[in-house]
């Protein structure tokens, strides 16, 4: 008898109806856009802070450098000692006081330089500031050598290499940009599922074994439709939580940003960047067509029928081994041990993915990692953008696939034996000998 | 007799350790069958393998003549020792469920829960969660999901555990009703007094072999031991007593009786009859108290048991 539609629709309504599982699916997304939120509101709160910064330069052949702007003030003080100076910095509260010394060079000068502060100043500050004296140093030896450093800057040329592939596609630094979000959010995406759901499906096998009603349903069902039940049982209850969360989070997002654009345009910088963005609307406008032009140039219809099919197979693939652990074990404190062997192979498709396929995409780790079953989905879905030959996704689809029949088969013995076992903690060994039984 | 189930020199092996070592029991239409064991002795396992939920390593076992297979499983009732119910699902859904994976539709299942609802005066439970019920209750609705699908056999592996006397009695009830409808039970406990009183034949397994079956009447026949317990009223306590330990195997007996008599257990000859030993004491004294000693189950597990 084919119990597995039964199965699969109790799994599924007893995880969507349980009251946990609705508060987290609408709770989440609030959160989560909450949370971007006050990020973004603290990060603008940060930055309203202006930071004053008083300057003495007994060399006097920087103090034009500096100019005020929205976020740093600069306080050019004359006439006092350094003694003097350090006192009025920190009577006033400032943040901190540049020192540059009277010397008889430039090159004698730059070790010279001293910035006192209460704190370690940060870092972008200090970036700026030696950049800023760096320029203007570098300008003085240049006259001084005879060169004018307007002359230097008129003869800059900018070059812009046009990208493109053999076969005439054009393509650009902003489309590999591109290409990385795509597969990177793919990735990323099944990994999240995958230790999200492989725990909830781990949990449902327990929770059979605890509450002690396995053995009611295992005299009716046989033990791989059970499985398989609660694999697919689960895993659409987590597609329709992940489409909520998506729906709702996008609606949220679109209502913050909004608030926040126009919490922006009331602000008094509003006009001045109006300004600017009407200078840069030609540009932009042409930035955004190439952007479009780039996501309409992916591989979009191989990408998203690759992205469904990874996920499926990488999801079953740990899926059954989650349902295994479940099975082996009788409560959750007990899981630690064997979540190892899990959670390690994810990582490592996660770190090479990250790592070699940005670097590199189609290089040798890359290509090895993405016909490894354990990490194929998350690295290959990473390369596809870059443009896989369909031959290398179909076999690693194919390995892929191999491997869960074989991994269910195995999670399979481990479950039927696993689950009439209680009160044993079990070790690797026994579980081993489970696969003879 | 016709045997509804046969289990033929089943063997199963858990790596080195053999579970069930070549054991055969003919369980027959419409009997109450005891499957009696020590703890560990092999009994779970040999349920497990007439419900398909592990398959022997040798061996055939037979359902109604035809070799067990997926289809059987809505033939037969399982009630396991270790048994449960999702805690969060409601009473009402979980039976619809279970009797649905029994082979029931729906309507079926919705249809015969209201009756065996109706009947255990439990329809109020329909909406409640399984967590609220107690831990009686909750049998109860595993024994309703256990016989829900009229099947041909029945096993139950201690039934009565966590029920009070008034519960296991009615369970009790429901069971011998059953069996006068049709089904076949096999019936697993440590509970001698429920064996003595329902079961007409018992399997013995100690140690992964069966030591002992067949019909119960015929067991007690086999261990009798021609005692019996004697009250005799006399005025000469010792020197009867004296005289019947020259002539027979005399031992202490304890039962209760109003006057002061001599009481003893009596072993006769296989060779002498109840009437000779009557007429023997009734020259001794006024007899008060004459019954045969019949083995009880519990004595022969014990005996049977310890001799292997």
């Amino acid at each position: 008898m084919n119990h597995l539609p039964l199965i699969i629709k109790r799994e599924y309504l007893n995880k969507v109806k349980n009251k946990s599982f609705i508060i987290m699916t609408f709770l989440s997304p609030l959160i989560m856009v909450g949370l971007f939120a006050l990020i973004a509101f603290l990060a603008q709160l940060n930055n309203d802070k202006v930071r004053t910064i008083s300057i003495l330069d007994e060399s006097k052949l920087f103090v034009s450098q500096f100019k005020s702007t929205d976020k740093i003030k600069y306080d050019i003080l004359t006439n006092v000692s350094l003694e003097d100076a350090k006192k009025i910095v920190q009577e006033s509260k400032n943040y901190g006081l540049l020192y540059i010394p009277k010397a008889d060079s430039i090159d004698a000068l730059a070790d010279k330089i001293k910035f006192y502060s209460e704190d370690s100043p940060s870092l972008m500050t200090m970036e700026e500031i030696e950049r800023k004296i760096e320029t203007k140093a570098r300008d003085i030896k240049l006259r001084k050598s005879g060169i004018d450093p307007d002359l230097i800057h008129k003869l800059k040329v900018n070059v812009t290499a046009n990208l493109e592939t053999f076969s005439g596609e054009k393509t650009s630094k902003l489309g590999s940009t591109l290409k990385l979000v795509f597969g990177g959010a793919a990735g990323y995406l099944l990994f999240m599922f995958i230790i999200i759901y492989g725990n909830m499906i781990m949990r449902s096998v327990i929770e059979e074994k605890t509450s002690r009603i396995i053995e009611v349903i295992i005299s009716s069902v046989k033990p791989i439709q059970l499985l398989l039940g609660k694999i697919f049982g689960t895993s659409l209850a987590g597609i329709t939580q992940f489409l909520i969360w998506i729906l709702i989070g996008g609606i949220l997002m679109t209502v913050v940003s909004t608030v926040f654009g126009i919490n922006m345009s009331g602000s008094p910088m509003a006009s001045q960047e109006a300004v600017n963005q009407v200078a840069n609307s030609a540009e932009m406008q042409k930035m955004m067509n190439l952007g479009m032009q780039e996501v309409l140039n992916l591989p979009l219809a191989n990408l998203a029928i690759m992205f469904v099919l990874f996920f499926v197979g990488g999801y079953l693939l740990y899926g059954s081994l989650y349902a295994a652990i479940g099975a082996a074990v009788d409560s959750e404190t007990d899981t630690q041990q064997f979540m190892m062997p899990i959670l390690m192979p994810l990582m490592l498709a996660i770190y090479v993915g990250f790592f070699t396929v940005i670097e590199n995409p189609h290089g040798t780790v890359s290509q090895i990692f993405s016909y490894v079953p354990f990490t194929s989905p998350v690295v290959m879905l990473m390369r596809i953008p870059f443009g896989v030959p369909i031959w290398q996704q179909l076999l690693s689809i194919a390995i892929l696939f191999g491997t869960f029949f074989l991994t269910v088969l195995f999670a399979a013995k481990i479950y039927r034996v696993g689950i009439l076992m209680y009160g044993k903690k079990p070790s690797y060994k026994e579980m081993r000998k489970w696969l003879k039984y | 007799m016709d045997n509804l189930l046969v289990a033929e020199n089943i063997v199963k092996k858990f790596g080195d350790y053999t579970a069930l070592n070549g054991v055969s029991i003919e369980v027959p239409k419409g009997s109450i069958f005891g499957l009696l064991g020590p703890n560990g002795a092999g009994k779970t396992t040999l349920i497990r393998i007439i419900n398909q939920i592990t398959m022997p390593d040798e061996g055939l076992v037979t359902l109604d003549g035809v070799k067990l297979q997926s289809n059987h499983i809505k033939d037969i009732g399982y009630l396991p020792e270790e048994r449960g119910l999702y805690k969060s699902m409601k009473v009402g859904e979980q039976a619809l469920y279970l009797a649905q994976l029994k082979g029931l539709t729906k309507n079926q299942a919705k249809e015969r829960l209201k009756y065996w609802f109706d009947k255990f005066e439990i329809t109020s439970w329909w909406n409640k969660k399984v967590q609220e019920l107690s831990k009686g209750m909750a049998q109860k609705i595993q024994f309703i999901v256990t016989v829900l699908h009229q099947p041909k056999l029945l096993i139950f592996d201690e039934p009565f555990s966590g029920f009070d006397p008034i519960n296991a009695n009615i369970i009790k009830d429901e069971i011998l009703q059953l069996r006068e409808e049709g089904a076949t039970v096999i019936f697993s406990t440590h509970r001698m007094e429920s064996v003595e009183e329902m079961c007409d034949h018992i399997a013995l397994i100690h140690e992964s072999n069966k030591i002992l079956d067949g019909k119960l009447i015929d067991i007690k026949r086999q261990y009798k031991s021609n005692i019996y317990e004697v009250g005799l009223l006399t005025e000469q306590k010792a020197e009867t007593e004296k005289y019947l330990k020259e002539h027979f195997e005399l031992s202490e007996a304890h039962f209760k009786t109003i006057n002061d008599e001599l009481k003893f257990n009596i072993k006769i000859d296989a060779g002498q009859t109840a009437n000779e030993l009557i007429s023997h004491l009734t020259s001794k004294g006024q007899l008060t108290h004459f019954v045969e000693v019949i083995p009880s189950v519990n004595d022969i597990f014990i005996q049977t048991v310890q001799n292997n």
